[in-house]
């Protein structure tokens, strides 16, 4: 599957490169999903030291065990799979922490993931340089209702319902790094009732 | 003069209103009969006795109502009002430019005796006689950028500079024209502008930052911007949208007169001393519009700048569906004579 190519947007929203091997005192890498693909990618490139330096966290989401086995083979120091974002936040901390000076920090996958766990690395005093994203796979977006205050995840379609105060919610492009999340916005606010059709904006 | 502070809401009843002198002094923000963005900043210098520029923190009959307001949208959502754990010397800083500036120019509202850094705090307005230790912030009831923003007019913003850039890092957000606080806090200058149509691509954020990142103590700024809203409404967030949205319905000509708000926002940018943060204090002014056309002045140019505006500015500021009924309205105080220069009244 090929990277992701993004509209022109407003300049709050993040914009993501392309992954690939740094010489560094250790490698911690976070993927979901597709991002697996741009860990193999860049495996072209890292031989046995790098990955023996390398901690690889991957929540395969709906992708199964597609390609679980081939990072496995990657002969990372450390290798984990995990079943969602929130059942790997505490081993993300723990990493994160646990990076020395020099470390690299690779994410890649969804926006979702990339945007949450860049979130924790500048919490942890990771330096921006030090950091990479690659988008890889699904374009669903990760909302924040500006109302209830609730995240609603993998958004698709433009309205969606609020999953925590069930409003129709229209889909912003404005960006909070802190939240990780694009805004929504109760779509029929000023006319309530009048809520237009649902449109698949993001695959 | 002394000022007598009027007892009126600005939810549910909507009681406020302009005296004849509040109207006077609005602070019209159009010189000529035209709008367009543009980096429209100007020493914040005292200026025309009786009018908003001449104090430092202009307190008008609004005050005791405002900070009520304030009060109630605070106990209902706290999230308004945010500060990072590293600004809470810019929190302090504020606290003693406030102070000092209010009680120096309207010694009859506002008292500060310093004994050392025990200082004793006297609002009348507001009957407050606190006495606290600056810096130590046990010895105040909330931290320093609140306690002091819960006793002044506007919203404010706290910018953090570092890396040549200016970052929101905490404010006190309760009379904003429709943007959030708890989502834009962190953000930096081109971020929490984002959602601006057209400033971005004329140039106008990378040329305003750099006037920003360069003002220096004691050389405050300041400009005007604007927009319109429906009933005399501070909060006008984000986050009660849902709840305000339908009131910009069912409007007529028979009640938009009354209705229908400009609101102004006199922007202030002042450089801070111990923090070297800037503070951004965003002052909300608002007129009905049957209230604005008693100068006639302002309701020719008004219909000229609204009948005029850009599709994407008055998209982007909320009354694009109900301009037309906006113009037809102010038709009515334009009889197409030529207007003055400047924002003043011709007297
Ligand atoms: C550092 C202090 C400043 C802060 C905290 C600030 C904050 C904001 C915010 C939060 C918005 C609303 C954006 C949204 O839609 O979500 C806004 C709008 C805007 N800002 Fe600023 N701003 C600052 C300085 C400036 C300066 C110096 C200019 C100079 C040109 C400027 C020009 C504008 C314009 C043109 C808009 C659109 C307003 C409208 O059309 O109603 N801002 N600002």
């Amino acid at each position: 599957m090929s990277k992701t190519v993004f509209p022109p947007s407003i300049k709050s929203r993040p914009v993501y490169g392309e992954l690939e091997a740094r010489a560094g005192s250790g490698h911690l890498m976070i993927a979901d999903a597709e991002g697996a693909e741009a860990i193999l990618d860049l495996a072209k490139s890292a031989d046995a030291a790098f990955w023996a330096k390398a901690h690889i966290i991957y929540i395969p989401k709906g992708t199964g065990t597609k390609y679980s086995s081939q990072l496995e083979e990657l002969g990372a120091g450390q290798y984990y799979a995990g079943p969602s974002y929130e059942a790997a936040q505490s081993r993300i901390r723990r990493a994160l922490l646990d990076c020395h000076m020099g470390t690299q920090v690779y994410l890649t996958g969804t926006e979702s993931l990339m945007g949450q766990a860049m979130a924790e690395a500048t919490a942890a005093g990771i330096p921006h340089t030090a950091i990479q994203t690659e988008h890889r796979g699904s374009t669903a977006r990760r909302m924040q209702c500006v109302h209830c205050k609730g995240i609603t995840e993998d958004v698709t379609t433009d309205p969606f319902e609020c999953s925590h105060c069930g409003l129709s919610l229209f889909v912003r492009d404005h960006y909070s790094r802190r939240l990780a999340a694009f805004q929504g916005v109760r779509v029929d606010a000023e006319d309530p009732g009048n809520i237009p059709e649902k449109v698949e904006l993001f695959k | 003069m002394t000022i007598q502070f009027n007892d009126e809401t600005f939810h549910g009843d909507f009681t406020f209103k302009n005296s004849d002198w509040a109207i006077k002094r609005f602070p019209f923000p159009f010189h000529e009969d035209s709008y367009m963005y543009s980096v429209n900043m100007e020493p914040h210098k005292s200026y025309r006795p009786g009018s908003v520029f001449e104090k430092t923190f202009d307190v008008d009959e609004h005050y005791v109502a405002e900070m009520k307001d304030r009060a109630r949208v605070l106990a209902d959502d706290p999230l308004r009002c945010q500060s990072l754990p590293h600004m809470t010397l810019a929190g302090w800083d504020l606290v003693e430019l406030i102070m000092e500036a209010k009680a120096a120019e309207y010694p009859d509202l506002f008292e500060l005796h310093k004994d050392g850094n025990r200082w004793r705090w006297i609002n009348k307005p507001l009957g407050i006689d606190d006495t606290f230790t600056f810096l130590d912030e046990s010895t105040l009831p909330y931290g320093p950028m609140e306690y002091i923003t819960r006793q002044t007019q506007g919203d404010f913003a706290v910018l953090d500079q570092r890396d040549d850039n200016l970052w929101m890092d905490a404010g006190m957000v309760t009379t904003q024209a429709d943007w959030s606080l708890d989502f834009d806090i962190g953000m930096n200058f081109f971020e929490w502008h984002a959602p601006v149509p057209k400033a971005h691509e004329m140039g106008i954020f990378v040329r305003a930052l750099k006037f920003l990142l360069n003002i220096q103590q004691g050389q405050p700024a300041r400009r005007l911007n604007w927009t319109m809203t429906v009933n005399p409404l501070l909060d006008t967030s984000p986050e009660n949208y849902h709840k305000w949205g339908t009131m910009k319905q069912g409007l007529t000509m028979e009640n938009i007169g009354e209705k229908q708000h400009l609101r102004v926002e006199l922007q202030t940018f002042f450089r801070l001393p111990r923090s070297n943060a800037l503070v951004f204090p965003i002052r909300c002014y608002l007129i009905r519009f049957e209230d604005l056309v008693t100068v006639p002045k302002w309701g020719r140019r008004l219909h000229r700048v609204i009948r005029d505006l850009p599709e994407e500015l008055a998209t982007y500021k909320g009354f694009i569906d109900n301009r037309p009924l906006m113009v037809e309205w102010l038709s009515q105080y334009d009889d197409g004579s030529p207007t003055s220069d400047g924002i003043w009244p011709d007297d």
